[in-house]
């Protein structure tokens, strides 16, 4: 399958119109051993029914969660996604612009973002967002970064209850600034604040915490964050936007800059990503504030319109002084996450929250039933996630699950010898009383 | 054609936005609906309500939900329709913005990510339900190694600037394992802002190589500059005026003959698929932006991915887990990379933005890719030549696949600027402007766009410069036809208003 549409004559004229020969003339420039002789070692290409047979070979040999019953989390989720948002999301001019450098060309995109920015605030409590990050561990990293900026300190606290992938990512990024990352233990599920307070010192520049926490427990961000900020660190948590539906969201509790995977947004699973970075902050921070940014203005008339605004904290003006290197970002997922935001709007958001969180608690009451069952940290409260301790074996236990087409959980051993026993059960909106039956009959068959 | 040369305005056949999207503002989301509705559906509850206070302390529960809109569902359907209708795109419009390959994004690549099998699988699925994504991945990364001429690459960068931020972490990692801490990075004045911008994410100095006359590498230059500290020069080839620098051989022997190594930035890729691999010229590390180079789309600003390949003496430190072969021929993922950089992202990398890149380079094949860079370079070549006699190209051809012109219209007090607005009166979406150089339109037309359209742009380029002779305030005080006209842009950024508030 070819997409180009010039053909040999138009070539001929083209090359003409140059003064070159033959199209080899106009690559001149590479030195002849340089260039590759002969063709690159991939298959030739193929018509569109031929890749439509390869790819869909490639698909049906996965086992989706269409197929099966989805109690999987751990930081992605199997969430109800509205018509709307597939309807709406995939209106070409949304998929095939880029970039809305040009706001008089783009005023639809840069409304769109500016709506976007206003419902994450909206969600997590927040004055200020960007225009959307990768994903939550990098939008982590990146408020580490800003927090460094902002206290001129070098040394962060890392709970051990933020979600690892999070917690590798920080490292790598940290590593690379001589950022010292320390660690606060975990204790019934949640981080231990009397470790929190022996490690804050004058020299932290922010607390990484997250809640719901990677276990599914909620934070007392109530109590943690007064102290961080008594010593001059920042509050970064690392939030569910969902949860705002149930619970305070971080801003409630004075949260300097709060991050989230933006994924139960009306963003499919799609094995990981790509998902929804999202950074919100205090207004005193918007120019530290990684990302771009769109702003409203008015025309040349006096008329409301839409540009980017604060660009000289970006790369492409500030080079190595800007806040980020970020250029492109998730500019779809924010969308379909804009477009998810309207369509639940106040009352489903409420909905939603309030769903998972019944489902959630039925199913660890059905689960801590069972012999051989018991929950991990049953003295803290979770949100629609929770950690099971099994006595069967948890492979063996979550293999007789997938026999009867239910995803069970996340084993926690792959992240830490010390949950070997354990696995993570996450039930949203979508699952039905009889579903969480299925699955407490599945395990207590196993 | 007569409409386009002599009206001031350009009429209503020719506004690519509709005349009914001209006048009057359109609502904010928070301006439309009222309380109570919404625009979706959930089945009633089949489990008891918990009473969120026995289980949860009341001092973390919200008494009410966030006040998002509520608005009901056809409402919200017009809302998005008329944002949609309010945006140039490559479905839409010519749009030849330079370094960002606007190219056509082919609708069978959407197609494919939505298939179930890819598109709802959970990333902590057992590797025996994702088999076929997984065989996906493995053969894509294969692909990407051999256009790079490089050994193994690493799909988990979220975007180019984050594959760039991988890449010089994997250099840092390598220089550490011998005992080497480089702290300077050199990259040509010339490139992409995020070149410097990753340099200083990993902690290194950032140093500016000078570009000579002719857009090439000032190799006296890099010769003064490169030293024992230096980690990486970073380089974009061809470059970011549009040129491949032939001196390549020579700028790899220089840099790698203090130990350093060079690192090159793909954006440029679509220029030299399957006629060239920067691996053999010298590269020891690159960067993929799969929505330019592989035509996934550009989705109003990402989502890319940024997969970074890398030479053999690389290998031990690219992020994990890797996705690899077993004897057996299944596929799993490894972690067992101790010298590993670690994890850059949460998962695995921007999975479904992978599967259309597979998708894409599966359609083409090398016989294919090769036919987008000659095309690809034969229309650069083709729309500078046609231009050159009223916009002169500072930088001589032949080009790459894209060229710069700097715009030359004497007293008339026009710019690049208005050049640039008056372009989308026509139609256009305007070319990158002043980058790499002041002044400049940095025009890249990709291999999709038929002849009739390039032909299209050169009529519409001379109209423009015939309209800055006759009639300079109709460009200075373009766009004409669009929903607003020129912003204040820096008001925005002076008192910025980034979110709405009532009232």
């Amino acid at each position: 399958m070819r997409y180009t549409q010039l053909t040999d004559p138009q070539v001929h004229d083209m090359l003409g119109v140059i003064g070159v020969d033959t199209v080899d003339d106009l690559f001149s420039p590479i030195p002849p051993r340089f260039r590759v002789k002969g063709e690159l070692n991939i298959p030739r290409g193929v018509s569109e029914l031929e890749l439509l047979e390869d790819t869909h070979q490639l698909a049906s040999r996965n086992r989706d969660c269409t197929e099966q019953v989805c109690f999987l989390g751990g930081g992605a989720y199997d969430h109800f996604i509205p018509t709307l948002v597939d309807a709406l999301a995939a209106q070409s001019e949304f998929l095939t612009a880029y970039t809305p450098y040009q706001a008089e060309a783009s005023q639809g995109i840069l409304q769109l973002f500016y709506e976007f920015q206003t419902m994450v605030c909206l969600l997590t409590g927040m004055e200020v967002a960007n225009a959307s990050l990768y994903e939550v561990a990098s939008a982590a990293a990146e408020a580490v970064l800003m927090a460094t900026a902002i206290t001129g300190r070098r040394r962060i606290l890392v709970a051990e209850t933020v979600h690892p992938d999070t917690q590798r990512t920080l490292a790598a990024y940290m590593q690379q600034q001589d950022v010292e990352i320390l660690t606060v233990p975990v204790r019934d599920g949640v981080m231990d604040e009397e470790s929190l307070k022996q490690r804050l010192t004058d020299t932290t520049a922010a607390l990484v915490i997250q809640s719901p926490n990677f276990f599914g427990c909620i934070e007392r961000l109530d109590r943690i964050i007064p102290p961080v900020h008594a010593c001059g660190a920042l509050a970064i948590v690392s939030t569910d936007p969902i949860a705002g539906g149930v619970l305070k969201p971080p801003g409630a509790f004075d949260a300097d800059i709060v991050v989230g995977e933006g994924q139960a947004l009306g963003i499919p699973l799609q094995y990981g990503g790509p998902y929804l970075g999202l950074l919100a902050t205090r207004e005193k921070y918007l120019r530290k504030m990684p990302g771009r940014v769109v702003g409203m203005t008015t025309d040349l008339n006096g008329d409301r319109g839409f540009c980017l605004a604060l660009q000289t904290r970006e790369q492409h003006i500030k080079r190595e002084r800007a806040t980020s290197n970020i250029c492109t970002n998730q500019g779809l997922l924010a969308i379909r996450a804009s477009i998810y935001m309207a369509a639940m709007g106040k009352h489903g958001i409420g909905e939603v929250a309030s769903r998972c969180f019944d489902k959630a608690h039925y199913a660890a009451e059905r689960i801590a039933k069972l012999k051989g069952y018991e929950l991990r940290f049953p003295k803290a409260p979770f949100f629609k996630e929770f950690l099971v301790r099994t006595s069967r074996g948890v492979d063996a236990v979550l293999a007789r699950c997938r026999d009867r087409g239910i995803l069970g959980g996340v084993p926690l051993g792959r992240f830490d010898e010390r949950y070997a026993d354990c696995f993570l059960v996450a039930v949203t909106e979508k699952r039905t009383k009889k579903e969480i039956d299925d699955l407490a009959s599945a395990l207590d068959a196993a | 054609m007569t409409t386009l040369r002599t009206s001031p305005l350009i009429s209503r056949e020719t506004t690519p936005l509709g005349p009914s999207l001209r006048s009057g503002d359109h609502p904010v989301l928070f301006e439309i609906g009222s309380p109570g509705l919404w625009g979706a559906s959930l089945p009633e509850s089949d489990v008891p309500t918990v009473r969120r206070e026995a289980v949860v302390p009341k001092e973390l529960l919200a008494d009410v939900p966030p006040p998002l809109p509520e608005v009901g569902e056809l409402d919200i359907v017009r809302h998005y329709k008329r944002l949609a209708h309010r945006c140039f795109s490559i479905d839409g419009n010519f749009y030849p913005l330079g370094s960002c390959t606007m190219k056509y994004n082919p609708r069978i690549n959407e197609r494919v990510a939505f298939m179930p099998g890819f598109a709802h699988v959970h990333p902590y699925q057992d590797d025996a339900d994702v088999q076929g994504l997984l065989e996906l991945l493995y053969r894509l990364r294969c692909d990407l190694a051999e256009i790079a001429g490089l050994a193994e690459v690493t799909l988990q960068p979220a975007a180019g600037a984050h594959g760039e931020m991988t890449a010089l972490m994997i250099i840092n990692a390598y220089h550490q394992s011998r005992g080497q801490n480089r702290t300077k990075v050199l990259a040509p004045d010339t490139a992409h802002g995020t070149n410097p911008a990753s340099c200083a994410i990993c902690g290194r100095q950032s140093v500016s190589i000078k570009a000579k006359s002719d857009g090439r590498v000032d190799l006296d230059d890099l010769r003064s500059k490169v030293d024992d500290d230096t980690a990486a020069l970073m380089i974009t080839n061809p470059n970011t005026v549009g040129i491949f620098d032939e001196q390549i051989a020579d700028i790899a022997e220089i840099v790698h003959a203090k130990g350093a190594q060079l690192y090159l930035d793909g954006a440029n890729m679509n220029a030299i698929l399957g006629i060239t691999r920067p691996g053999d010229f010298g590269v020891d590390c690159m960067h993929y932006n799969t929505h330019k180079t592989f035509s996934t789309p550009h989705g109003g600003g990402g989502p890319g991915a940024g997969p970074v390949a890398v030479a053999e003496h690389l290998r031990p430190f690219i992020p994990v887990p890797q996705v690899i072969r077993k004897d057996d021929g299944t596929y799993t993922w490894s972690d067992d990379r101790p010298q590993s950089i670690g994890k850059v992202r949460s998962f695995f990398g921007q999975v479904g933005i992978l599967v259309r890149a597979y998708t894409y380079i599966r359609s083409l094949g090398c016989d294919g890719l090769r036919d987008v860079s000659e095309k690809a370079v034969l229309a650069a070549n083709y729309l500078a030549a046609k231009l050159k006699d009223r916009y002169p190209t500072p930088f001589p051809p032949p080009h790459a696949h894209e060229f710069i012109l700097v715009p030359q219209f004497g007293d008339s007090g026009v710019t690049e600027l208005d050049l640039a607005k008056r372009l989308i009166d026509y139609g256009i979406h305007p070319p990158t402007m002043s980058f790499p150089i002041h002044h400049c339109l940095m025009i890249e037309p990709t291999e999709t766009e038929s002849l009739a359209t390039l032909d299209r742009f050169v009529e519409v380029m001379l109209a423009i410069a015939d309209e800055v002779e006759q009639n300079p305030a109709v460009v200075k005080s373009a766009p004409h036809t669009t929903p607003v006209r020129r912003l204040d842009e820096v008001a925005a950024s002076r008192k910025p208003n980034v979110r709405w508030r009532a009232g």
